[in-house]
């Protein structure tokens, strides 16, 4: 029995182990090490460089302009996602009769909403860049259907990025309106009846109500979509021009880390773009939580 | 901003009859709708038109529906290929994920042992880590191996992503399963694997469903680690090879071609969306949450 037990034990995990370590522990591992080298993807030519390209990060205009619409995307899509996102949902359910029972149609409606999540973001991004083409989109097409002229979203340097932005709201909204609606669900529906008696409305209902009950949630999407937020780019890379422009308009540092790599050979400079990037993760995902719970004690 | 508005309005007429109320409610509702479902429902209308219809009134009906644009996007622009590539690479790993992380997630959820903790924090803690970071070692890693560009290179690498958050998933489900049946199991003499296999593995079948959908859409969209370790055309994943397609179609301009593959690359999805929803939905939000 005894004996059984370790083999079961050493079968179960080996071999899961071993795919783990080799193909994402050593590689994570070895990024940190490469981001300090000049390597160019010669065997045994990585010379130590210390902390040279992370000096090199700081003055490359490129990579700062994707920083800076990193950062750009990192503020506005989670919020509109959210709003929007908390707004749907809550109307879910606010729209019905006492405040709770969702309004009619809610199911199919749940139904529409989650379709852009099923699809790849490259999907997305091909259908998009069909939407926004200046002659024969979708988008233009209405403006010349009521008598206006649609710009070329893609190609205009200050509307590039809101354009990325709006397909990335339009493609993670109905994901977060079925989450949302979840957590309302689980709310005890006594709260919403005694609220609705008290002679609270829809607005103040939801404030002090829905919110401080579903913060978690918000909380956990603030993460994800600030996690999608930092990425961008399968859309930026299928969707814009250049891919990252006009002129830098749309970069994102995951851009700037797979040119520099797998088009200049520049891996050790890639790397620290890719160790850059973890941090901006890490701590995006350490304030998320801490602020949250903060807020939450500070409520109690 | 819409939010304060509409619901701020409600909150000053104390109450109003039902059907005014929730008339805003149900336009907004409708709004998003046909913000979602309009591009989707174009691409496959415009998947029916010539390219002249595209090209002068994006907003017409196909006059005569063009079959043939599928047909081409099928053949000649390769998606038929890139379909089947991405049915044997997914199907593979979807395969590989699963066995090996319900395997990890119940050998540490319920059993005890020195190291198992260890064990599940390395495991969980890959979670957190952008794959952007791993990805030019990565490449080379996979490139001694000899697997660039392969199936089985893919799959692996497929599985090895895939596998921490299907162990943190099942890892929860499996200890919330109550231990009578297995201890029952083992007192007929089941071996371990036995009750893994044939008690454990059964108890958990709502658990597996559900991350084996989230598993399946995460890996059938997959589009970085194809682009870097799949070089080779005629191994195009989907997403890839659609993306490939956006390129060169639009040098060619065969948008009714590209509307056609877009199209096929969308709709299978979708109708297995509508067939499995519910299940679908609460698997895919059962995961963000946990």
């Amino acid at each position: 029995m005894r004996h059984g037990r370790w083999r079961f034990l050493a079968g179960a995990l080996i071999p899961a182990l071993v795919l783990h370590v080799v193909f994402v522990l050593s590689p994570y591992a070895q990024a940190f090490y490469l981001s300090l080298t000049d390597w160019t993807g010669v065997a045994g030519q990585a010379h130590f460089v210390g902390v040279d390209n992370y000096a090199r990060l700081a003055e490359d205009s490129l990579f700062l302009d994707a920083v800076r619409n990193n950062a750009l995307l990192l503020v506005a899509v989670p919020l509109v996602t959210i709003a929007i996102g908390l707004f749907l949902a809550s109307m879910l359910h606010l729209g019905g009769r006492g405040g709770r029972r969702g309004i009619a149609g809610s199911g199919a409606y749940q139904i529409v909403y989650f379709f852009p999540q099923l699809l790849s973001l490259v999907v997305v991004a091909v259908l998009w860049s069909f939407v926004y083409n200046p002659n024969n989109g979708l988008l233009n097409g209405a403006l010349r259907a009521i008598g206006l002229h649609g710009p070329s979203w893609l190609a205009s340097p200050s509307l590039a990025l809101p354009a990325v932005m709006a397909v990335l709201i339009w493609s993670s909204v109905g994901f977060y309106v079925v989450l949302f609606s979840a957590a309302i669900d689980g709310i005890p529906r006594e709260l919403f009846e005694a609220a609705l008696i008290d002679g609270a409305g829809g607005w103040t209902t939801f404030r002090k109500v829905t919110l401080p009950l579903v913060r978690d949630t918000v909380q956990v999407a603030f993460v994800y979509l600030g996690i999608a937020a930092l990425d961008a780019f399968a859309v930026v890379q299928v969707m814009t021009v250049g891919p990252g422009g006009p002129d830098g308009a749309t970069e994102v540092v995951g851009l700037s880390l797979y040119r520099n790599a797998f088009q200049y050979g520049k891996f050790g400079y890639a790397s620290a773009m890719g160790v850059a990037l973890f941090f901006a993760t890490l701590t995006l995902a350490v304030l998320a939580l801490r602020g949250g719970r903060k807020t939450a004690a500070g409520l109690a | 901003m819409t939010l304060s508005l509409s619901l701020s309005r409600s909150r000053r007429v104390p109450s109003p009859p039902r059907s005014f109320r929730s008339f805003p409610v149900h336009l907004a509702m409708l709004a998003w709708a046909v913000v979602t479902a309009l591009p989707l429902l174009w691409a496959v209308v415009s998947s029916f038109k010539t390219d002249n219809e595209i090209l002068n009134d994006p907003w017409s009906l196909p006059s005569t529906p063009q079959a043939g644009n599928w047909a081409r996007a099928w053949n000649e622009a390769s998606i038929g290929r890139y379909f089947l590539n991405s049915l044997i690479v997914v199907g593979g790993a979807l395969l590989l994920t699963m066995f090996l992380g319900a395997l990890v997630a119940y050998a540490l959820a319920r059993y005890e042992f020195r190291g198992n903790r260890l064990i599940y924090y390395t495991f969980v803690a890959a979670m957190f880590f952008p794959v952007f970071l791993a990805l030019v070692p990565l490449f080379f890693v996979v490139q001694q191996l000899g697997l660039l560009g392969t199936y089985q290179g893919l799959i692996l690498v497929y599985a090895a992503y895939a596998v921490p958050f299907t162990v943190f998933f099942l890892h929860a489900f499996f200890r919330s399963l109550p231990g009578e049946v297995a201890e029952a199991a083992f007192m007929d003499g089941c071996s371990h694997g036995a009750v893994f296999f044939r008690v454990m593995l059964p108890m958990a079948r709502p658990g597996l469903v559900a991350v084996a959908i989230f598993n399946f859409l995460g890996l059938w969209n997959q589009y970085l680690l194809p682009l870097v370790l799949n070089p080779d055309p005629d191994r195009y994943v989907l997403a890839q090879g659609l993306a490939a397609l956006s390129v060169s179609q639009g040098y060619r301009s065969d948008w009714s071609g590209l509307f056609a593959g877009l199209t096929i690359a969308m709709l299978p999805v979708l109708i297995a969306y509508v067939a499995f929803q519910r299940h679908i939905r609460s698997g895919m939000t059962a995961g963000a949450v946990k």
